[in-house]
């Protein structure tokens, strides 16, 4: 699991040869720690005249109790203030200051002529971005515009912010977030994942935030899946692991599933972490019923799913057997479709569900001899927007990660060409870390996430694999 | 006493011009330029051989010896001797702070008339010894034979200093400056908006000097007939080149936008209408109200020179007034940067609302009515001293309008800030 790497790179000696010789050098990146404010460090929250979304933002960031600064623009400022922040202020034409967090809500350019407002904002500020500095823009989904202009406009916002994902430095990230008309109330747990070190290796994504529906529940920050049950596949080791530690970390109860070989690694977990177990093949004809009753007879349904579980059986299509290609789509594809089906229909899910799927860089970019492999987890990428609307009419959400290269026992055993290539090849030049995949699931399994459904983001520090 | 107060009018003001420090009144004391400054004011007014109810007035910067500065002032003076004096001390809000003392005994009818005066100098001032060397002078002055008093001067080391007193918050240790640099930083300040307030103060004060206005209000003395820090001329191109002063490199605040050092004295006369009148005096404006307030700098909730911007709007909502309802604006300009943060923050909706607990912003101030006859960057600032150059000037300027109404705005060492109203 080592990155040795990094490890030599970052101590004086490998430094002074790296900085040299022109090798990267990856930056360490930060992950939340217990006790941390939930919006670290100072933030600069600006906005294209006519933005719907500053009074919003602004009423999130005074509840986070973050330190803001605002341009002294009369439509900031108002917004600011009525959104009861105590905003400082920043002046574009004298700029100074160092910021954590950029936060600009584009959604007042309506035609593409305005988009310079963009970088009116980012040209002075940029410079004054932190280490593991965070960059969110805030647009209108173009589907939601109202007319050609005004939809092209928003569009082009996904090339900036990808663009400054790339030229963003020392562990720096960008996102964009398109949120629709009466959305503005859903933005809380999204604002709080990505101006935070909860979402160290997602960059360059693009989320969109619905109305949602249901009330927006009042959320305790410290713990926000309190009297929640989760269920997590595969959940005995590696992502799997992390995930359960992550959801019972924010307060849920987590009911680990894993094949029967796996038990005892299972036992240990949940003893650790106060959850129950389940220790059954999800492929088998019986696991939807099984999972669905025991969720609803000794845990009173379920309120998250996360669908972990998968395999690799990597052989070209020449060599592949039939074997290798059904088992592999059963486990990562065809089960999971299976189980939500006997959650809905036996109303195992509670209001307010949440189902989040674990895709693939290589169901999206593809990968050599991985057809099946990538087949499951494109499907899997299919399932989520194709439900998307059926989880709704539940209450319910589904939304996808799709990691990219994730330290773990699997990678470690990767050659080292792959791996070394895997690792250094996207924009904060390392791989992730289990957690970093566990923090998004936690972030689309908050309850105040209601505003996300068909999603998928992935976490992969902006890999060049796919983008 | 009293039931009802009584209106307090202002009948004339007048001050030494003030001089840069370490200059032309190197060798005045600030006795000497109160002195100069009332009697001034008592001979304008013809007031000679008067008693007055009181003469109130300090300084900031005091020697040891100066007990009792006011009221020795007053014995220099053609006043009659019977008239009483006190010293008052509110650092830079002194000046408007002894007008609003005996605004106030005139209101309630405790006396008739009354002078209100201030002085400072930076040129005479009190040092002291550090405490190691004061408990040796004590002990050697102390000293009953030779021997003890050789064995005390034995303990004197070179290394027990003078204590010269600074221009720092004791809290902090950071000078008045560089806690105004960091207010700049704060509310984005450029250099060029403050150079042009530095500037358009010096055009200011010397049209005014040029149109006779100062005629009435300034009494040369030492052979200086204006405040030598005034510049004549277009200054934007000098004051453009000058390296900052205060906030490091990259700093907004030079020697010309913030105030300089200076020497001088003043004093303003009051009393009611009918004591005036007996006296064949015109008022010049009513002294209608004021307001102090103080921020809490050092938990670092608020700049240290933004506490008038608290206490106006608590004056004007006693009053039911806007910030927009009056004709001239008097705010001290201590440094340029002072002026500009008070101005944003009232204009300011997050301010207004987080800080000042209002539903609207106070909006912006008309700036052609800002500090029409110059102000402390041009003038000076001999920090006891402005309050009462602050209040005859705006007297006079009301008298002049036919009428109206003025805001001063003065803030202080110390996290405070002292505002009033005129009104004629």
């Amino acid at each position: 699991m080592s990155d040795r790497y990094s490890q030599l790179v970052n101590n004086p000696v490998g430094e002074f040869i790296a900085k040299n010789v022109g090798l990267p050098r990856p930056f360490e990146l930060e992950r939340w720690e217990e006790g941390q404010s939930p919006i670290p460090g100072k933030v600069l929250l600006g906005a294209a005249p006519g933005g719907r979304l500053t009074e919003a933002v602004a009423s999130e960031l005074a509840l986070a109790e973050a330190a803001v600064d605002t341009p002294l623009d009369e439509e900031v400022r108002g917004a600011a203030a009525a959104g009861d922040l105590d905003a400082g202020i920043w002046n574009a034409d004298a700029p100074s200051g160092k910021y954590r967090s950029l936060v600009f809500d584009a959604t007042g350019i309506d035609d593409s002529a305005k988009l310079r407002e963009l970088w009116a904002f980012f040209h002075p500020s940029f410079r004054g971005l932190e280490p593991s500095g965070r960059v969110l823009v805030l647009g209108t989904p173009p589907e939601d515009c109202k007319g050609p202009r005004e939809a092209t406009a928003q569009r082009a916002l996904e090339g900036f912010t990808r663009s400054l994902a790339k030229e963003a430095r020392a562990g720096a990230t960008a996102q964009l977030v398109y949120v629709s008309s009466g959305a503005e109330t859903r933005l809380a747990s999204t604002l709080r994942f990505f101006l935070s070190p909860r979402s160290a290796y997602v960059s360059g994504q693009v989320v969109r935030i619905g109305k949602g529906s249901g009330r927006v529940p009042k959320v305790v920050w410290d713990r926000p899946l309190e009297g929640k049950v989760a269920l997590v596949t595969g959940a005995s080791r590696g992502i799997g692991e992390s995930i359960a530690r992550t959801l019972a970390r924010d307060g849920a109860h987590v009911v680990g599933l894993d094949i029967p070989p796996q038990s005892a690694d299972l036992e240990k977990l949940a003893g650790e972490i106060g959850g129950s177990t389940l220790a059954l093949d999800i492929t088998a004809d019986d696991a939807p019923s099984t999972i669905a009753t025991a969720l609803s007879t000794q845990h009173g349904g379920v309120d998250i799913v996360v669908h972990n579980a998968g395999v690799t059986k990597d052989k070209t299509i020449v060599g592949m057997d039939e074997e290798r290609w059904s088992v592999l789509l059963d486990i990562n594809l065809s089960s999971e479709e299976r189980i939500n089906d006997a959650l809905l229909d036996e109303k195992v899910l509670n209001e307010g569900g949440r189902v989040i799927c674990v895709s693939s860089i290589s169901g999206i970019a593809g990968n050599a001899g991985q057809t099946n492999y990538g087949t499951s987890k494109a499907g899997v990428i299919g399932m989520v927007d194709s439900m998307a609307p059926v989880f709704a009419k539940a209450g319910a959400t589904i939304n996808a990660v799709a990691p990219g290269f994730i330290e773990t026992q699997m990678t470690a055993a990767m050659p080292i060409g792959t791996r070394e290539a895997g690792r250094r090849l996207n924009s904060l030049s390392q791989g992730g870390l289990p957690v970093d995949v566990a923090e998004t699931i936690a972030w689309y399994a908050s309850p105040a996430s209601s505003g996300l459904n068909g999603n998928l983001v992935r976490v992969c520090g902006q890999s060049l694999i796919g983008a | 006493m009293n039931s009802k107060t009584r209106p307090v009018a202002i009948f004339g003001g007048n001050r030494i011009p003030f001089a840069r420090s370490n200059g032309r009144y190197i060798k005045a004391s600030n006795q000497d330029m109160l002195t100069v400054a009332v009697d001034g004011l008592v001979e304008r007014t013809g007031l000679a051989g008067e008693r007055l109810g009181e003469v109130a007035g300090g300084a900031v910067v005091k020697l040891a010896r100066d007990i009792n500065l006011t009221r020795e002032s007053v014995l220099g003076t053609k006043l009659a001797p019977e008239t009483p004096a006190y010293d008052v001390g509110q650092a830079c809000g002194t000046g408007l702070e002894a007008a609003i003392l005996v605004a106030n005994k005139i209101a309630l009818g405790q006396t008739d008339s009354a002078i209100a005066g201030g002085t400072d100098t930076t040129s005479d001032p009190p040092i002291a010894v550090s405490d190691d060397l004061r408990r040796v002078l004590v002990e050697i002055n102390a000293a009953r034979s030779n021997v003890d008093r050789l064995k005390a001067v034995a303990k004197l080391r070179p290394g027990m200093p003078l204590d010269i007193p600074q221009n720092a918050e004791p809290r902090t240790g950071l000078s008045m400056g560089e806690h105004t640099a960091i207010m700049a930083e704060e509310w984005g300040l450029t250099r060029e908006e403050q150079d042009a307030l530095a500037a358009a103060s010096h055009q200011h004060l010397a049209a005014s000097y040029e149109s006779g206005f100062q005629d009435e209000l300034v009494t040369p003395f030492l052979g200086l007939e204006r405040d030598d820090n005034l510049r004549l001329g277009s200054m934007e191109e000098k004051l453009a080149k000058l390296r900052p002063a205060f906030g490091g490199e990259g700093g907004t605040m030079t020697a010309a936008n913030s105030t300089p050092l200076t020497d001088g004295a003043s004093a303003v006369l009051l009393g009611t209408e009918e004591w005036g009148a007996e006296h064949g005096l015109e008022p010049w404006a009513k002294f209608v109200d004021a307001e102090t307030a103080a921020v809490d700098f050092v938990g670092k909730r608020e700049g240290l020179l933004m506490a008038p911007a608290y206490a106006v709007p608590r004056m004007l909502e006693r009053n039911g007034l806007t910030l927009q309802d009056f004709d001239l604006y008097e705010i001290h300009e201590a440094f340029a940067a002072q002026v500009l943060c008070t101005l944003k923050a009232w204009d300011d909706p997050v301010f207004c609302k987080e800080r000042l607990g209002l539903d609207e912003p106070l909006g912006e101030i008309d700036r052609a009515k800002l500090n029409q006859q110059g102000g402390s960057l041009a003038a000076g600032h001999p920090f006891a001293a402005t309050g009462g150059r602050i209040v005859a000037s705006l007297a006079k300027q009301l008298r002049e309008n036919g009428g109206g109404r003025g805001l001063i705005s003065i803030c202080a060492a110390g996290g405070q800030g002292v505002v009033a109203i005129l009104e004629a």
